[in-house]
């Protein structure tokens, strides 16, 4: 009961900011969707850094590693930490100079003026929102499947959970409920200043109760070396085994009087491993990023009897781990992360962000990939629909103090409440910008008949039926087995794909409106090809481990150049515009 | 917005573009794929070096702010405040 009060209290503490930055309000629609572009370096960092770092990069990353080892960390968080700088640098500058010198506050509007092409807006505004929406579920599962564990036992009657290890644990359902609920409460009333004040108390918030939960996970399973040594490993036999085990009730590590074999590998073990093996010891599998496939036992959650298997690869393949850099390119084209850097008040304001990201990235990171090696030595093998539960699960089964337990769990909403605030007021944002307003405009040939209330107000109701469509369909994503990681990948390929057309808007006056449609179609065909065979969500890579993003990419590109170069030149007048000589 | 050229400004993009591509084949680690010895006793190596290739980004990253900072990007913006 402890930590779900201090989780309460948390969300209580978010609500209260939020009524203070309503106050703060100046009243027109440019503060409500772009804080006046008044944001500071420091806010406008721990704004962009917490929208960056949903669910995925704590519950994701955690079960990711559980799932794959180290290399997690080389496939998203260091080549993020280049990229997305890059991206800020190279992208995001000039996007909020173009944005503050022609009023533009979404994306759209930009596109449309650069490309001079109403459509190419009615093109990418059904796609930009069905990119964010599957990254607004990531948040509202990824809350739920932390949540459960960590309550689990508080009410055994209310919530039984039939069918999981987690009775008396709060449902995902009302977790996503309760969340989706304060996050609009702030949204709505403070708008993107609202948004941003509550951003920076939430990144502030989950970097320290990261820490502070990898440094007592590591204290229990016996200091930081220990935990590393006992993760799960692979004999000379090729039997996986875990050697020791914890114990909740006497709040220690226990070592198994023999090894546990919990999976064989698939394949006969090479004659060179067997030698390394003999001479170094047995392989451990999450620590390197050889690829070595595993078969492990499917077991009921409660009787523990064996109801099938499932296989597992461990390690990364090399040419994922080339085509994965790809996928940081996304921040891009993020609609939210538009909006956010049209916060700027100054160009200056962007280099403490460009700096400290990498940075960032790293102190949330590295914890979190260390907590998923370690799990793999003392939880029970979670099958792929479960591996999200990692980081709830360690917190829980480790941490006793419920205090502590509640400060984590605070820690984890506050990390995917952070992304989940930025897009309900993006998709707000572009439906009352980019079809409302951009439709009265060419019928009335203005927005006179839009007050500056009204327009909010309009805002405001988008946000509510976005908020009431995520939520409908998260609950439908969980019950179809929906798996964190996997499904943000997919949505940052797709936003991937698009990155040629916002390079060349920015760098190439020759790129023209056929070459923009050109690639958009091109990057969606290729992207909703791959996205449909994987059974729409799940983890699907082609031969030798190559990302459907970076072919969606390079289908998006070529289409940009090709038809470009055959096509008529934007005009004199948009050239000027967007490339003014000095 | 003024477009940035002159043989300075292009001879500092060129240089960024070249720290850019040395850091993007530096992440590839082919050399400590297979390696899981521990630094510091419990970060395995392929990590340990991936932590430290994010400082690097960092470093990257604020020596361009500091030696190819777009300034003509703050006086174009300046234009849309003006009107």
């Amino acid at each position: 009961m402890t930590p779900l009060l201090i989780i309460v209290g948390y969300l209580a503490l978010l609500l209260g900011l939020g009524v203070l930055a309503t106050r703060l309000f100046r009243g027109t629609s440019r503060d409500y969707f772009v804080a006046s572009n008044s944001i500071g370096p420091f806010l406008l960092l721990m704004s962009v850094f917490g929208t960056t770092m949903t669910g995925f990069a704590l519950v994701g990353s955690t079960g990711k590693a559980f799932e794959r080892g180290i290399g997690t960390y080389g496939l998203m968080a260091s080549a993020s930490g280049l990229i997305h700088a890059a991206v800020f640098f190279l992208i995001g500058i000039r996007l909020w100079a173009h944005g503050k010198r022609h009023g533009f506050v979404t994306q759209i509007q930009f596109f449309r003026a650069r490309f001079e092409s109403d459509a190419l807006g009615y093109l990418l505004f059904p796609i930009l929102v069905g990119l964010v929406l599957p990254y607004l579920l990531i948040g509202v599962l990824a809350a739920g499947k932390f949540v459960l564990p960590v309550t689990a036992g508080a009410f055994p009657d209310l919530f039984p959970n039939p069918g999981t290890r987690w009775a008396g644990g709060i449902p995902l359902w009302l977790t996503g409920l309760v969340v989706s609920l304060v996050v609009l409460t702030y949204v709505f009333g403070g708008g993107s200043r609202g948004t941003i004040w509550a951003n920076t108390f939430q990144t502030l918030v989950f970097m320290c109760m990261g820490v502070l939960a990898f440094w007592l996970i590591a204290n229990r399973l016996g200091g930081p070396e220990n935990a590393t040594k006992i993760g799960m490993q692979i004999n000379d036999k090729g039997e996986a085994i875990q050697t020791h085990g914890y114990d909740r009730k006497a709040k220690r590590l226990v070592e198994h009087p023999t090894p546990r074999v919990v999976g064989r590998v698939t394949h006969p073990l090479s004659a060179e491993q067997v030698a390394d093996i003999r001479e170094n010891g047995n392989l451990r599998p999450h620590q390197a990023r050889t690829v070595i496939d595993v078969e492990f036992d499917r077991r009921h959650p409660k009787t523990k009897a064996t109801v099938g298997t499932f296989k597992r690869e461990f390690g990364i393949p090399w040419l994922m781990f080339l085509s994965y850099m790809v996928i940081p390119l996304s921040v891009g084209m993020f609609p939210h992360l538009f909006q956010n850097w049209l916060t700027a008040r100054r160009a200056k304001t962007f280099k403490l962000t460009v700096i400290a990201h990498p940075i960032f990235i790293m102190i949330v990171w590295v914890p979190c990939v260390l907590i998923g090696i370690w799990a793999s030595g003392v939880l029970p093998v979670l099958p792929p629909d479960r591996i999200s539960a990692t980081l709830g699960a360690m917190v829980s089964t480790m941490i006793g103090d419920p205090v502590i337990v509640g400060l984590v769990g605070a820690g984890v909403l506050a990390a995917i409440m952070s992304s989940l605030d930025s897009q309900f007021l993006c998709l707000g944002t572009i439906f009352t910008n980019d079809i409302v307003l951009h439709r009265a405009r060419r019928r009335d040939g203005d927005t006179a008949r839009y007050d500056e209330r009204r327009i909010v107000w309009i805002a405001r109701a988008f946000i509510v039926a976005i908020v009431a469509l995520t939520y409908g369909l998260s609950m439908w994503a969980d019950k179809a087995g929906a798996n964190v990681f996997d499904l943000a990948v997919w949505c940052f390929s797709g936003f991937s794909a698009l990155f040629p057309l916002v390079f060349a808007s920015l760098y190439w006056r020759r790129v023209t409106k056929a070459g923009a449609f050109a690639s958009v179609i091109a990057a969606m065909a290729v992207w909703f090809y791959y996205f449909r065979e994987s059974g729409f969500g799940g983890e699907y890579v082609l031969a030798g481990g190559l990302m459907p993003a970076a072919l969606a990419l390079a289908a998006g590109a070529v289409a940009l150049v090709a038809v470009s170069l055959v096509t008529k030149p934007p005009s004199d007048a948009t050239i000027d515009a967007f490339f003014p000589k000095r | 917005m003024p477009v940035a050229s002159g043989p300075g400004y292009r001879r500092r993009a060129a240089v960024v573009t070249v720290a850019a591509i040395v850091l993007g084949v530096l992440h590839q680690d082919f050399w400590w794929w297979d390696d899981r010895t521990p630094v510091l006793g419990f970060i395995p190596i392929g990590l340990a070096y991936h932590a430290l290739y994010s400082l690097l980004a960092a470093a990257l990253w604020a020596w361009v702010c500091f030696w190819a900072w777009p300034d003509h990007l703050e006086d174009a913006a300046a234009e849309g405040d003006a009107r």
